[in-house]
């Protein structure tokens, strides 16, 4: 894509990390830190100020990601990262604000604020890292959890059902919609650099390991690894409503892509033409 | 996007204010307009009556003024947002009532905790619950000050005329801005629909409270710098590249379990409003000089209460009005001097009895304290205060 300046880089990623909080908190073979590292090499490549990039989150392992990027960060409240973004960036259109945070902040706390974030489709990225659990608070069920699956919280198998991501904010009205893994960096990289230019809300689902209480959905830690490399389909055209997660399947493909590109003008946008509406400016 | 804006369209803001001069007003709307003149720039709330005009108000002005307003999904997400607006260095507020109010209240500890200066206004209705919409009540005293976790300050004000909500929802913002704390104006039903004079001063009489901004180059730049009660304040997009956390902090803003990490927070958080309970605390007595017995009330029931008073004085009973003017920091040392020389107390508020509890605080083993609890609903009538004067007036 245009602006992808992958190895001319000359600001190297460590700039961007606040490496006297190191070490962090992430497991070993976690899926967040590739994360992160994708984001700021998209920061870096975006043409952006540096400045006027923006880190929101709420709570969870996901969330303490601001906490290590050496940009304006802010790690709020649970479930409450995208109406703080929201707030921020209506005031101040000339950041470009992210909010980084986890399935269960984003979908079950804070699942309201994401169904009506993508409805006024506020100019916002959203990078849900989705690893199916709630991690830092010790292996309960999520928005997300398989069908089935054990956790602390189901100690008898999971009944509930489970979102898919792309096809709810696909639904809900977002602009741009993707899903991708930390295995496949360039292409994530890619994607958040592609979400910087999309004015209105932009969603980005992270299908990332837990390799702590992945085994308690009776995927074993290197199985998840392998089914990102095996299991994986690249489908930008792909129908959302068929492509659900289920990681306990073997014979059930992870889609991912670039799904959804919008151009329906963001909340932002419109309000900014209201002000001229109200003076009478026409 | 492609177009980036680098700020509000601030540009003939000042044309689009009230202009000076006397008004027949609503009280919900006093208070938006000079939210306005205070320099807000963003409204974020959800409909709940009865405060909805402020809302309303602030949908059809802000945008004159090149300003936002959102009606969010709930209170909890517009109470966030203003957070958020906060720290990109613009004026918001938020307006709610009592439902509204306890939705927002985990919200109110991370502005306490993050030292986010927001103001919101809460026109108080009977509660509990969903209770009486459209009467008044005065049940969230305590929870303006105790409603989240933890240990924090806020400042609220009690204005019971049109007029005080216009000059208390300006010196909201000013205190907010000022301190770094979320303020609340705990107006009530009855004063925020009555509708009575309001008299606008000149711009150039209304002293507007601005961010105190670092003056050291970012890699100095301490955002919860603990040599200041009230650390200057950074904001969003200007190059400080500062971190904020809800979680207990450091000066730097970094997460910290240390126990001395947090007893330092906690007592600056605390001690910045309690230091300055003096500067920030408003009162106003009537004929408490040779009282023998003041009568402690606020709000809308302010003024039945000094009716009764003066009824009582035409009776020949020495009877004063002590209202406070900000529940929060509580102004006990107004009613010192009366309490030495032997006053005793009564309080009358629209609840089963809340700040007749911080005045026992202070008071209890001085003087004889009253009560008169009164259901919310409706304003207690001058006579029926009156009668319960008579009944506890010292012999």
């Amino acid at each position: 894509m245009s602006g992808l300046r992958l190895g001319l880089r000359t600001e190297p990623i460590k700039s961007l990390l606040r490496l006297e909080r190191f070490p962090h908190i992430w497991c070993p073979g976690c899926g967040i830190g590739t994360v992160v590292k994708c984001y700021i090499e998209a920061v870096l490549d975006s043409g952006i100020p540096i400045e006027k990039h923006v880190v929101v989150s709420g709570i969870g392992c996901t969330s303490r990601a601001p906490g290590y990027i050496k940009l304006d960060g802010f790690h709020v409240i649970h479930g409450r990262a995208i109406p703080f973004a929201v707030g921020l960036k209506t005031v101040r259109q000339d950041l470009e604000v992210t909010v980084i945070a986890g399935d269960g902040d984003i979908l079950a706390i804070g699942g309201n604020h994401f169904l009506h974030a993508a409805r006024r489709n506020d100019d916002i990225n959203v990078i849900i890292v989705n690893n199916f659990i709630y991690g830092m608070t010790g292996g309960q069920y999520g928005p997300t959890t398989t069908p089935g699956s054990i956790t602390t919280t189901s100690p008898y198998g999971f009944i509930e059902g489970a979102f898919n991501i792309p096809y709810l904010a696909a639904v809900l009205g977002a602009n741009f919609v993707a899903r991708w893994t930390p295995l496949h960096t360039k292409e994530l990289t890619a994607a958040i650099m592609e979400m910087f230019k999309v004015d209105g809300f932009a969603v980005i689902e992270v299908v990332s390991p837990c390799l702590i209480y992945g085994e308690m959905n009776n995927l074993p830690p290197l199985e998840i690894m392998k089914a990102f490399r095996d299991r994986t389909v690249i489908d930008h055209e792909a129908d959302l409503s068929k492509i659900d997660i289920d990681l306990r399947d073997p014979r059930k493909p992870i889609v991912l892509g670039n799904f959804v590109r919008r151009s329906r003008p963001s909340y932002q946008t419109l309000a900014r033409e209201l002000i001229k509406k109200a003076r009478g400016g026409g | 996007m492609s177009e980036r804006i680098s700020l509000l369209a601030a540009e003939r803001a000042e044309e689009w204010l009230l202009k000076p001069g006397v008004y027949f007003m609503q009280g919900n709307i006093a208070a938006a307009e000079a939210a306005l003149i205070a320099g807000c720039r963003f409204f974020a709330g959800y409909p709940i009556t009865p405060s909805n005009e402020i809302a309303e108000h602030m949908a059809r002005r802000l945008p004159q003024v090149g300003g936002y307003f959102i009606q969010f999904e709930d209170e909890i997400a517009s109470i966030n947002a203003i957070i958020g607006a906060a720290y990109g260095g613009v004026k918001s507020m938020t307006a709610t009532s009592g439902p509204g109010f306890s939705l927002m209240q985990e919200a109110i500890g991370l502005a306490a905790m993050i030292e986010a200066p927001i103001v919101i206004i809460d026109v108080q209705r009977a509660g509990p619950s969903t209770g009486i919409p459209t009467l008044v009540g005065q049940g969230d005293i305590m929870q303006a000050k105790w409603g989240s976790h933890g240990d924090y300050e806020i400042v609220a004000y009690l204005p019971n005329s049109v007029q005080e909500m216009f000059d208390l929802t300006i010196e909201a913002f000013n205190t907010a801005w000022e301190y770094r704390v979320p303020v609340v104006v705990l107006s009530d039903q009855t004063v925020g629909h009555m509708i009575e004079k309001l008299r606008v001063p000149p711009l150039e009489e209304i002293r507007i409270v601005e961010r105190r901004k670092p003056e050291v180059p970012p890699e100095e730049y301490l955002p919860f710098d603990s040599r200041y009660l009230v650390p200057p304040m950074a904001v969003a997009g200007e190059g400080y590249r500062f971190h904020v956390t809800a979680l207990t902090h450091d000066d730097r803003g970094y997460p910290s379990t240390r126990h001395e990490v947090s007893e330092k927070l906690v007592t600056r958080l605390v001690r910045k409003i309690r230091e300055n309970e003096k500067v920030i605390g408003r009162y106003e007595s009537i004929m408490v000089d040779d009282a023998d017995l003041v009568v402690v009330a606020y709000g809308i029931t302010s003024r039945s209460a000094l009716k009764a008073v003066r009824e009582a004085r035409r009776e020949g009973l020495k009877v004063g009005l002590f209202r406070p003017i900000t529940a929060w920091p509580f102004p006990y040392w107004g009613l010192r001097e009366a309490v030495d020389r032997g006053a005793s107390i009564l309080v009358v508020e629209i609840n089963m009895g809340q700040m007749v509890h911080v005045v026992r605080e202070y008071y209890a083993n001085i003087t004889e304290i009253h009560s008169m609890p009164w259901a919310p609903g409706e304003v207690p009538r001058p006579h029926v205060i009156l009668r319960k004067i008579k009944e506890v007036y010292p012999r």
